[in-house]
């Protein structure tokens, strides 16, 4: 403000502005100056502090003008710590001003000339407190007068010198050092470390005290050398500074301008404080504690020099001199101008062209580069096509070549090089897998085998399911049971009297009234009966057909043998599965099944208006909708034919031969089982007749019976049954066809019986008879079981149960409905099937016959062979007797307390023979998956498990099942993983049990190890017949030996007797 | 029991013991991974180079062994 005010007055306004505000650049002005200071160098030494720039400008504008003209400077040699109080004022016109530029701004206008302290007034009074502004005032009045004595002071300083007190030379001409003694301290109030210290060393003493002082102690006082300074200060206190450093040579130094010490006690801040400062100076607290001194450093040069070096100009180019000169006579002389050309004459025109001037080398130091940076902005746009979905199809077919080619190929030499460099490849790999399976995995089986032998769980049979019936069941006896061949969950039962044989001919009369029947029960419902077949007697033992599953022959015990067809209710059976299995189908074959309830019953209606004789409890019944079924027996042996009594075993015989009359076997066409094997304890009735009349009547009685073998010898007749028959369920060459008529007519079938059998009715015969007679006696054996040798193939159940669940498969043809007439054709014979089978007896023999009819050559009569082995092992009648589901020849029998396993071809006896236990063995079965197990049933209701690769010589396992007697195990494999076994007991029980996976799963190689174990039994059986054979002999060799030994001895007794006898004679 | 079957380089039977669709997909199949693993052996050391290859499954041992321009594969049914 001020120095726009002031500007014109100096004239170069832009010139000042331009100075204060550069930053020492080449401009016109500083050359302009340069040329000015062509003189020689200045130095100028601006020791001040900024207050404020434009002050300031304003200022150092003016003390440009002033002084010396400084040049360019930097501010860097001006240290912030520097004082403008340094300045004396009109010091700058002794000192060197070198150089006014942006260092005017920290300058204080303090050691501004004279002129310029008005200024400089003005500031101070636009900076600071109006309350100040009479000192200022008066300040600047002084600053008149100061600026008179300034001259003066010149004058003075020449004659005086008092120079020397000032320290000018070091740029302070304000400053004047003192030496304060003890005595001036007290005086003054300022002693040393006292009243000052180096931190707070300033001390105001008031002018008038110093005077008074200088009055007093005259020359002695320390102010004289500064009397004159002292006087002439135009304000009313002084200030001293304790000077601890010696800065200035003395303990104290005197300030003797009012700026300096305003300065000196107020230290410049920035302009904020400097605000602050003014505010609180407004508000009249003006501290003066607050002011903290710096101490002044030397200079430093810091290239500041340098570049005033560089800035100052010099007159380094030699002036350039051109004289110019004419004779004195040609002055005024008339000029005549003349045109030529100016190249014609040397010298008629001086050119002056542009040279790089080698002392002038302007480095291009700075340039300014504007860069921006713009993004570059693209329009762009697409449209996406938008494709049709299109059905496509490809087809391709694998290339091969055309048989020319083949053959080209399969004869180029390349073929055969590559086969040759192959082949050797190819045959070591094969070769290694024949050898050995690489890949063998030994910790598996290992594993494996551990499991297997084990004891993980003592639950071997986890009972399952339990069936019985208290209308059929009660206190009847459990004979037989079978599992449906393909059905899953089914399984049948046939029950008998518990009473003993004895007993039941004495009630024999009663027992017609009782029901016998079989049942069929299914897993799905354990109370109900699925099926009940009726049958005239009660049954010992059944069988399902192995070609047909619907056909079953049973025998009954008073030795008819009867069939059955339940092809009618095959649907009802495997509905009952398929409740368990499913509801959606269960609803459909609900109503199938109850129509074929319905059905059913107008059957039973009918049968009930017909008044059937036979069936007297039939008519009893209650039949509703909801009982299960009642089927009849389609038909049975005449009774003629038949066995006497009890049939104990039945069989089919397989499907894949037949025999004919005299037991030859064939081939079957039909491959469907049509023949029976059954067997019973037929015995030898011996009557003794004392009247012959009553002999004659019963033999013209018997007379009609081919079977009934009568002799005659001292009014005894024996009579003899036929053992084992063989039965055909074809229709037979009867020689009368007309008693087969009459007997149709007589036995008329009630409706609702299959009449899949009706050729047989009551006049089935057997096929073939067997006599097993004793070989020495004329007595017969009464087998109770039979094992034929050849077996069937075994069911592939889980195949046929899922042919079977097929719609088709239900609606498939019985196959028996095609039998027909054997055809006269001579049928193959077959010589490779075995015609050997095992028998059980009652007496607990084990015999090993043939079947086949030999022709007596005596009588011309067919007679059956004799049995060709026979054993007795048990101790009681034989009640099995089964051949190994895993090994052809290998039988296990059971009866009284031990069991037996035999081999067939193994004539001197059982190869394992078990010793006897406390409790009888009623019943035996092999294990269907494990070929080393069986299970035998006992009177007391336990069931051992044997294991002979784990225990030889006792059960593994032994649980109990029921309080009364097993009387039947039928094993059954539902799935790979679920096998069951049923176990039925005496008092019309039948127990469904699990067998645990350690029971059913084999391990791989069990059979081999149980094959090698039977192996090694023979061999041992063999070598302990021979072992004894040799201790027979041995014996009978000992004994000869000990009596030739006796006779020898007896001899030489006898010869020793002669010669004592001799000796004594001599 | 073995099968035997030739095949041309890229992947035509030549000669064949089996029937055609299954020859076709031994041949088409086996071919392929022949390949790669002749590219992965030859990948691994480029000097090497696959000879036989033989894959054992739970049915059977296919066994091929590799040539420039033929295969030679032996289906083979172990331990019977």
């Amino acid at each position: 403000m001020a120095a726009r005010g002031r500007a014109p007055r100096y004239g170069h306004p832009s010139a000042a502005r331009t100075a204060g505000t550069g930053t020492g650049a080449p401009c016109p002005r500083s050359q302009e100056r340069g040329a000015a200071a062509y003189y020689g160098p200045h130095d100028a030494l601006l020791l001040a502090r900024p207050r404020g720039s434009k002050p300031l400008r304003a200022r150092h504008a003016g003390m440009r003008s002033f002084s010396a003209r400084p040049r360019g400077i930097t501010n860097s040699d001006f240290r912030p710590r520097g004082r403008s109080a340094d300045w004396p004022p009109g010091a700058s016109i002794l000192a060197r001003p070198v150089a006014v530029t942006t260092a005017e701004r920290q300058g204080r206008g303090g050691a501004g000339p004279r002129r310029e302290s008005e200024n400089m007034s003005e500031n101070l009074r636009s900076s600071k407190t109006t309350s100040k502004s009479p000192k200022t005032s008066a300040k600047k009045q002084k600053g008149d007068k100061a600026k008179q004595s300034s001259k003066g002071k010149r004058k003075q300083l020449d004659k005086k010198d008092e120079v020397d007190l000032s320290m000018e030379r070091i740029g302070h001409p304000e400053i004047f050092p003192l030496v304060f003694t003890t005595k001036t301290q007290e005086i003054f109030n300022c002693r040393v470390d006292e009243d000052v210290t180096e931190e707070n060393c300033f001390k105001l003493i008031k002018k008038e005290d110093i005077i008074q002082d200088l009055k007093t102690r005259a020359a002695i006082s320390d102010f004289y050398p500064v009397k004159r300074v002292v006087l002439e200060y135009p304000g009313e206190e002084l200030l001293v500074v304790f000077d601890a450093n010696f800065q200035y040579g003395q303990n104290f130094y005197l300030v003797a301008s009012e700026e300096a010490k305003e300065n000196f006690l107020k230290p410049p801040d920035t302009a904020e404080e400097k605000e602050e400062k003014s505010e609180e100076e407004k508000e009249g607290t003006l501290d003066v504690h607050a002011y903290k001194r710096s101490v002044r450093k030397p200079w430093v040069s810091l290239g500041s020099e340098k570049e005033v070096e560089e800035e100052s100009v010099k007159g380094y180019v030699t002036k350039i001199k051109y004289m110019f000169s004419r004779a004195r006579r040609k002055f005024g002389a008339p000029i005549r101008f003349t045109d030529r050309n100016a190249s014609h004459v040397k010298d008629s025109y001086v050119e002056c062209t542009s040279y790089q001037d080698t002392t002038f080398s302007i480095k291009l130091l700075e340039r300014d580069v504007g860069v921006q940076m713009v993004p570059k902005v693209k329009e762009a746009s697409t449209q996406t096509k938008w494709t049709y979905p299109k059905n496509a199809a490809t087809q391709y077919s694998p290339r091969q070549l055309s048989n020319e080619e083949m053959e080209e190929s399969l004869s180029s030499e390349k073929l055969k090089e590559f086969l040759t460099s192959v082949h050797l490849r190819m045959e070591i790999a094969l070769q290694q897998n024949e050898i050995m399976n690489a890949f063998f995995d030994d910790w598996k089986a290992l594993a494996e085998d551990e499991t297997s032998s084990g004891d993980k769980s003592d639950v071997y049979l986890k009972a399952y399911q339990s069936f019985t019936d208290p209308q059929y069941l009660k206190d009847r006896s459990i004979s037989c049971v079978r599992w449906h061949p393909t059905i899953y969950g089914i399984i049948a039962e046939s029950a008998t009297q518990q009473h003993s044989d004895e007993e039941r001919i004495n009630l024999s009369d009663k027992l017609l009234l009782q029901d016998s029947v079989i049942i069929f029960w299914s897993f799905s419902d354990p109370i109900h009966p699925q099926l009940i077949l009726q049958c005239p007697h009660d049954i010992y033992c059944f069988q399902f057909s192995p070609s047909d599953p619907n056909i079953i022959a049973g025998g009954c015990f008073n030795g008819q043998v009867v069939l059955w067809d339940i092809s009618k209710h095959e649907e009802r059976l495997q509905n009952a599965k398929s409740i368990t299995v499913g509801v959606k189908k269960s609803v459909v074959n609900m109503d199938s099944a109850s129509v074929l309830n319905l059905l059913e019953s107008n059957d039973t209606s009918e049968v009930k208006t017909r008044k059937v004789r036979i069936q007297p409890s039939y008519m009893e019944d209650d039949e509703s909708v909801t009982e299960p079924p009642l089927v009849r027996y389609c038909a049975t042996s005449s009774t003629e034919g038949s066995h006497k009594t009890v049939i104990t075993d039945i069989h089919w015989l397989p499907d894949h031969f037949e025999v004919n009359r005299t037991g030859t076997t064939f081939e079957n066409r039909a491959e469907i089982c049509i023949q029976l094997v059954t067997c019973s304890p037929d015995w030898v009735s011996i009557a003794k007749f004392e009247d012959e009349s009553v002999k004659k009547t019963f033999l013209k009685c018997i007379e009609n019976c081919p079977d009934f073998k009568t002799e005659t010898e001292d009014n005894t007749i024996q009579s003899f049954c036929s053992l084992i028959l063989f039965w055909d369920i074809r229709v037979t060459k009867l020689p009368g066809k007309l008693s087969f008529e009459k007997e149709k007519n007589i036995f008329d079938m009630p409706p609702g019986v299959p009449d899949t059998f009706k050729h047989l009715a009551l006049s089935w015969k057997p096929l073939i008879k067997i006599n097993l007679c004793k070989s020495d006696t004329e007595m017969e054996y009464s087998p109770i079981k039979i094992c034929l040798l050849e077996q069937h193939h075994h069911y592939k159940i889980l195949d046929k149960a899922q042919s079977l669940n097929k719609p088709q498969a239900l609606a498939r043809e019985n196959p028996y409905a095609k039998m027909s007439v054997p055809s006269n054709k001579p049928l193959k014979v077959l010589e490779s099937i075995s015609n050997n089978f095992f028998v059980g007896t009652k007496d607990g023999e084990i015999i090993y016959s043939d079947w086949k009819i030999k022709i007596d050559s005596d009588s011309g009569k067919p007679v059956s062979k004799k049995p060709s082995h026979k054993y007795i092992i048990h101790d009681e009648a034989v009640n099995t007797v089964q051949i190994s589901p895993f090994f052809k020849d290998i039988v296990l029998s059971v009866g009284g307390w031990n069991f037996a396993i035999w081999k067939e071809g193994v004539t001197d006896g059982p190869i394992l023979e078990s010793s006897c236990t406390a409790q009888r063995y009623t019943t035996g079965h092999w294990s269907l998956t494990r070929p080393g197990v069986f299970f035998i049933g006992r009177d007391d209701g336990n069931i051992d498990i044997w294991d002979l690769l784990k225990k030889p010589h006792e059960p593994s396992h032994f649980q109990n099942i029921s309080k009364s007697m097993i009387t039947c195990i039928s094993p059954w494999i539902a799935s790979p993983k679920q096998q069951f076994l049923a176990v039925s007991d005496d008092s019309g029980v039948l127990h469904v049990l699990e067998i645990c996976p350690i029971l059913s799963q084999s391990s791989s190689n069990e059979q081999a190890n149980v094959l090698d174990y039977f192996e090694r039994e023979v061999k041992y059986l063999k070598n302990y017949e021979k072992y004894q054979e040799f201790q027979a002999k041995e014996r009978t060799e000992k004994e000869l030996e000990t009596q030739m030994e006796k006779t020898s001895a007896a001899t030489k007794q006898k010869t020793k007797r002669d010669g004592g006898a001799r000796k004594c004679r001599l | 029991m073995t099968e035997l079957e030739n095949y041309l380089f890229s992947g035509i039977p030549i000669r064949t013991t089996l029937d055609n669709s299954t020859t076709v997909q031994y041949a088409g199949l086996l071919c392929q991974l022949t390949m790669k693993a002749r590219s992965t052996v030859r990948d691994i050391d480029p000097q090497n180079d696959l000879t036989f290859l033989r894959i054992r499954s739970k049915k059977h041992e296919i066994m091929v062994a590799p040539d420039k321009e033929y295969l030679l594969i032996v289906i083979q049914n172990p331990c019977e």
